[in-house]
């Protein structure tokens, strides 16, 4: 039972990291039809500046934490914004011109942080509460993962609070519909697009620094590292949902676990087989809307 | 596909069709990447085109007797190895690259799978020549029949992938190619029954590798290996693509719905699009096992799939030879930015500027990036981008831009 409640819990933890790449690149490529590879691009620099800013502020406390997650959101906001204005906008409505450019960005990125940050991973120092453990029902559960839990639901929150109470929300959400009907209703939906990077950059960013605490670690492949697990996670959850997208990564990261624990090491292989089957089944994904 | 379609007419209507897709494209703007290089040109064209490819490979096939010497773009004389070893793995990669150029640029399948095919070859060679070796065979019928037993291990792989991922289209049909790709290469780390080698990747077993293709006084025998894959490669490709099956491929490219209505499947051509681009990716794959004499788990990531797209992409995705030449191009870049890294100018250099000139990543990136915003018909588009005078993108039909 303990193991069980564990595995759960720490699934839930790595869910939550899952949510918060996915969600941005669900957003995106929901509203503009982008996929993003740039997206594992943010969440790495947001992770290196956030820990380069904390580390110079308070290293190891929690007030330094704050700062790093705060820059760090700001790092990913700011780079995606600026990612989507130079870059994706030139290209609009040539959705696989759209996506090489950021299958270019993603490699020089991650080029120039090993040439900036070394190719080794730097280790990170934490609060002393992250590094400790609670007993749950016979089961001791590393504390960061209920940190990294809190953040993916305040951040899962915010997003479906701003999507569904404020007019940009609105427009944003009309536009995953039916942009063009939108359009026609004579809103620019692209002034949304820059909108929707940065908030998928922010999101991203919280999830650098937190992934740098949950691995211990920071690195230039730590984006490229979420990504594949984050793309598979939007897939799954049906391409522009956000809830598929949350629920996605909770099942796809429990499973993982599970397929750790019990079947030797198999989680990534489980999660790539649970992608093949749930497109051949259900080629929308779980939340998806009809093609 | 078409073989299959013996009722009169029906072949007629795709070949129709497909040309009216053809000069469809053509018509509405003359810079488009997909266009191939002018139709209307001169019946001679053909034949100046033939002779011109037949002298560049006899000149590429000497190349090992001669002693030219490049500086900056190659390390060293013609014929020394350690050019020829370069200048094979760059042929090896080209014909790669024209493989997936058949897949993406002909068929419009955007694959990020192909990678797969390539370690199948170089993986499956690999393990066919360690355990694939019946006692009393000589050698060379063992190395004969690994290569065989390999090559049916890629068709029945592609088949099997294929006949999966084709049932959704678009980015689905990406992801799932992807989780197949992903699969293979976390199987291939894993090292399973120390089958793979893992990390440290596959050593080539070489008891039943013929003499000549060993060691590095022979570099220059797998250097006529790799240019010989390269012109199969683009052989099979041309035939594939004149062929009525390519077509219709095209055909559906630019327009599936068009296609099913007139009453073809386009099922069985992409599939059969698939498969064959899948096994020369292994046959490639092949070569690189034995130009390499091993295989790195690198091969088989999704970034390397990533680089081959990036290849087409820089070579030009409506030219044939664009592939080619981007793989070139690409391998040499990359070979001689990382010896630019490592050189004494760079390291004089204030910080600011070199840490990105010694990342031959990062300029390679940018460089890319650079290409697909300005130059969309890529390297090979250059030519037929003076001749028209300088054009806007060219605007790319919807059904292509969601697929």
């Amino acid at each position: 039972m303990s193991t069980v409640l564990l595995l759960v819990i720490t699934g839930l933890g790595l869910g939550a990291l899952y949510f918060l790449v996915a969600s941005g690149l669900s957003l995106i490529y929901g509203l503009m039809g982008v996929l993003n590879f740039a997206h594992g691009a943010f969440l790495t620099i947001a992770a290196f500046i956030g820990w380069e800013v904390g580390r110079r502020v308070s290293d190891g406390t929690w007030w330094g934490l704050l700062v790093s997650a705060l820059v760090g959101m700001i790092v990913g906001a700011v780079v995606a914004a600026a990612t989507e204005y130079f870059l994706i906008r030139r290209l609009y409505e040539r959705h696989i011109e759209q996506a090489l450019i950021t299958v270019g960005l993603a490699l020089a990125s991650v080029a120039l942080f090993e040439g900036i940050w070394g190719t080794d991973p730097i280790y990170t120092a934490k609060p002393e509460w992250l590094t400790q453990t609670t007993e749950i029902l016979g089961a001791r559960i590393p504390n960061d993962r209920f940190l990294l839990i809190a953040c993916a639901a305040v951040v899962l929150g915010a997003i479906v609070l701003f999507l569904q109470r404020t007019r940009y929300g609105l427009i944003i959400r009309a536009g995953v519909e039916n942009r063009s009907m939108v359009t026609a209703l004579g809103i620019d939906v692209r002034r949304s697009f820059t909108l929707v990077f940065a908030i998928g950059g922010a999101a991203a960013g919280l999830g650098g620094v937190l992934a740098s605490v949950y691995y211990g670690y920071v690195s230039a492949h730590l984006g490229s590292l979420l990504l594949i697990f984050a793309f598979i996670v939007t897939v799954i959850g049906g391409l522009g949902s956000l809830t598929g997208a949350a629920i996605a990564s909770v099942l796809v990261a429990v499973l993982q676990q599970f397929a750790n624990f019990y079947l030797g090491g198999t989680g990534d292989l489980v999660v790539v087989i649970a992608l093949a089957a749930v497109l051949l089944i259900r080629p929308r994904g779980l939340m998806g809307k009809v093609a | 596909m078409t073989q299959q379609q013996t009722q009169g007419t029906a072949p007629q209507v795709s070949d129709a069709a497909s040309e009216s897709t053809l000069r469809q494209a053509q018509g509405t703007d003359g810079s488009s990447p997909r266009t191939k290089g002018g139709v209307a040109a001169s019946a001679r064209r053909p034949l100046v085109l033939l002779i011109g490819g037949i002298a560049l490979v006899v000149v590429l096939a000497i190349l090992p007797l001669l002693a030219i010497d490049i500086p900056g773009v190659l390390p060293g004389p013609t014929y020394t190895p350690g050019t020829l070893q370069l200048l094979a793995y760059a042929m090896l990669i080209a014909a790669l690259a024209l493989s997936y150029r058949m897949m993406f640029g002909l068929a419009g399948l955007l694959s990020f799978g192909h990678a797969l095919f390539f370690a199948a070859g170089a993986y499956g060679l690999g393990m066919a020549l360690e355990y694939f070796a019946p006692a009393e065979w000589p050698s060379e019928l063992i190395f004969l029949g690994a290569i065989v037993v390999t090559l049916v291990f890629g068709i029945l792989l592609a088949a099997t992938v294929g006949s999966l991922a084709l049932r959704v289209t678009g980015i689905s049909f990406a992801m799932v190619t992807l989780a197949f790709a992903q699969a293979g290469s976390v199987l291939i780390r894993r090292n399973p029954g120390g089958a793979t080698g893992g990390e440290e990747g596959l050593s080539l077993d070489i008891t039943n590798v013929p003499d000549a293709l060993v060691g590095v006084l022979n570099t220059r025998n797998l250097y006529w290996l790799a240019l010989g894959i390269l012109v199969f490669v683009y052989l099979v490709v041309l035939w594939v693509e004149r062929s009525r099956a390519g077509h219709v491929a095209e055909a559906t490219r630019e327009n599936e719905l068009r296609v099913r209505v007139i009453g073809i499947r386009p099922y069985r051509v992409k599939f059969l699009i698939f498969v064959v681009a899948s096994t020369l990716a292994a046959v490639a794959g092949m070569g690189y096992l034995l130009l390499q004499s091993g295989a790195s788990p690198r091969v088989a990531t999704a970034d390397f799939t990533l680089t081959i797209l990036v290849i087409v992409v820089l070579g030009g995705v409506g030219y044939r030879w664009g592939a080619v030449v981007g793989g070139i191009v690409y391998t040499l870049l990359d070979q001689r930015l990382t010896a630019l890294a490592g050189s004494d100018f760079i390291a004089g250099l204030p910080a600011v500027l070199r840490v990105p000139l010694s990342e031959p990543l990062f300029i390679l990136g940018t460089l890319f990036i650079l290409v697909v915003l300005f130059l969309p018909g890529g390297i090979a588009g250059i030519p037929q981008r003076i001749r028209s005078g300088r054009k806007q993108h060219p605007a790319e039909s919807a059904e292509v831009a969601d697929a």
